[in-house]
């Protein structure tokens, strides 16, 4: 069972409070009737698929229903961050360096 | 490669079992190779096999990170079945089918294919409408599939339970004959045995950190953990670590990589005759002939590489199955495990040529890629040998992403693999 980190209540709960919503930082085109073909691809159905630190999208359902950001290892399951949705996406390595 | 029968069984035994030869040799990367195959699972060692049977490459090394059938080979609940919906993929699960059938002469190894029967279960209407659908269109393609009133689907299966205030009362269900379950490691080792014998090298702890391209942007080889190994072609059969092969060859995949999870139960005599599915509340069990209940689960809800997976998700499936079969409530777990299972965004696979000169690719089985074994592994070797599909997986192709002649099974409802 996953202990996840709301941003939102501020609290760390277990993982079947959650959703997970996928990927996260994907935005939506700007001007979607002016993307090719291959565009339309990368935005619909290619993902990043991290093996390592992943950004990822998560929902706390059973709780505040919000959305929020989270980095996770995809290989030990541990979450490095949870942040609120809307920030802009951290860089790990100025996170790592400052610790 | 000593031949199996019963003539061999007398001698071995006549001679105290002392005599028997290892199955195939543990062998170390030759400089270069006509065709390189990443991942030694079933899907892998069976397109080496394919390439050296029927069109004689036999310069073929088939790699693996750890030990081979170490992955989701050696870690699904060995259900086999082809009763999908749409013409191309009951086409490709029915060729599949067909080579189940005699897999166990064709390789001398007895992979204990047995057709037991599948059996889908419908808990509400929608369920009734889609399965009978599922029926028809079955039968209009040729593939075994009939529809049973709740009481014939107890008849067949008689722990279950067709009481009408179950919670989630069984209201029919849909059953593949032909279907059934194959003992899992035994088609890794089958297929690596035949192979072997064949000249194929197998090739194990190796893992492959990149795939190289030359100038021209074609592929040149693969760099190993043993060194580089030149190759003419690279066929990627990685599962759920596709994305990560792929991405260093510079071809990105509509893939997210989920855990998926299974347990088996302390063994008991024979109780089970067959393979129960449900996907409505997300149970899959059968028995196996060691007489331990198998059972399977859904994937975890988010993407991960651990192999392990949450125990909410156990604790739900075996709710699921004490509700389908009060006669297990008191069954007592053994062991659980997780795979990592590649998911496209339509459910279908990817099996085909890849943008780049001399990279081929099979992935994308998602939760179900165990049944397809022999079918993805013979018409892998025919693209590999013929850079071109064979008609069966000519409409999964990677394309498929960018031009919208998607495979959409994940639409088509009741599509749990």
């Amino acid at each position: 069972m996953l202990l996840i980190h709301c941003p939102y209540c501020d609290e760390t709960l277990p993982e079947s409070e959650f959703a997970y919503a996928g990927e996260a930082h994907i935005n939506r085109p700007a001007d979607p009737s002016a993307l090719s073909d291959e565009e339309w691809r990368d935005y619909l159905f290619i993902r990043t698929n991290a093996r390592g630190p992943h950004y990822e999208r998560w929902r706390h359902i059973h709780g505040c229903g919000r959305f929020f950001n989270a980095v996770r290892d995809t290989v030990s399951d541990r979450f490095l961050m949870t942040y609120e949705a809307g920030e802009a996406r951290p860089d790990l390595t100025v996170k790592e360096a400052a610790e | 490669m000593t031949h199996f029968s019963a003539m061999s069984l007398l001698r071995n035994a006549l001679t105290g079992h002392k005599n028997w030869r290892e199955q195939w040799p543990d062998s170390q990367p030759k400089a270069e190779y006509d065709v390189v195959i990443v991942g030694a699972g079933g899907h892998g060692l069976g397109a080496a096999y394919y390439l050296a049977k029927e069109h004689g490459i036999t310069n073929v090394a088939v790699i693996d990170k750890g030990w081979l059938g170490g992955g989701n080979t050696g870690r699904n609940t060995t259900i086999i079945r082809s009763n999908y919906l749409y013409d191309e993929s009951a086409r490709l699960y029915d060729h599949a089918l067909d080579l189940w059938e005699n897999l166990s002469q064709e390789l001398n190894y007895n992979v204990m294919y047995s057709k037991r029967g599948v059996m889908m279960l419908a808990h509400n209407v929608h369920d009734v409408q889609s399965f009978q659908r599922h029926v028809h269109s079955n039968r209009l393609n040729g593939v075994d599939n009939r529809w049973l009133t709740k009481e014939e689907a107890k008849a067949f299966c008689p722990p279950l339970n067709i009481s009408p205030d179950a919670r989630y009362p069984v209201m029919g269900a849909a059953l593949q004959m032909r279907a059934g379950t194959a003992r899992h490691d035994a088609v890794a080792w089958g297929y690596a045995r035949a192979a072997a014998a064949r000249g194929v090298d197998i090739i194990q702890n190796c893992p492959v950190i990149a795939i190289r391209r030359g100038p021209d942007g074609s592929v040149q080889g693969v760099d190993t953990a043993k060194g580089f190994i030149k190759a003419k072609k690279v066929a990627v059969s990685a599962a759920g670590n596709t994305s990560v092969v792929m991405d260093s060859a510079g071809v990105r995949m509509p893939l997210e990589s989920f855990p998926l999870q299974a347990l088996v139960s302390e063994p008991v005599k024979p109780i089970f005759p067959c393979v129960v599915m449900s996907n409505t509340v997300h149970a899959y069990i059968s028995q196996s002939d060691k007489g331990e209940l198998v059972i399977g689960s859904g994937t975890d809800q988010y993407t991960s590489y651990s192999q392990r997976g949450g125990l909410p998700l156990i604790e739900h499936t075996v709710a699921a199955i004490c509700e389908v079969f009060p006669i297990f409530n008191r069954m007592r777990m053994l062991r659980k495990w997780g795979g990592i299972v590649d998911v496209t965004p339509d459910r279908s696979a990817i099996l085909g040529k890849t943008p780049v000169e001399g990279l081929y690719v099979n992935c994308g089985w998602g939760t179900g890629g165990f049944k397809a074994t022999p079918g993805a592994a013979h018409t892998l070797a025919w693209t590999v040998a013929k850079d071109e599909p064979h008609p069966i997986n000519a409409p999964f192709t990677l394309e498929r992403f960018t031009t919208g002649r998607l495979i959409d099974e994940a639409a088509a409802a009741a599509v749990a693999h």
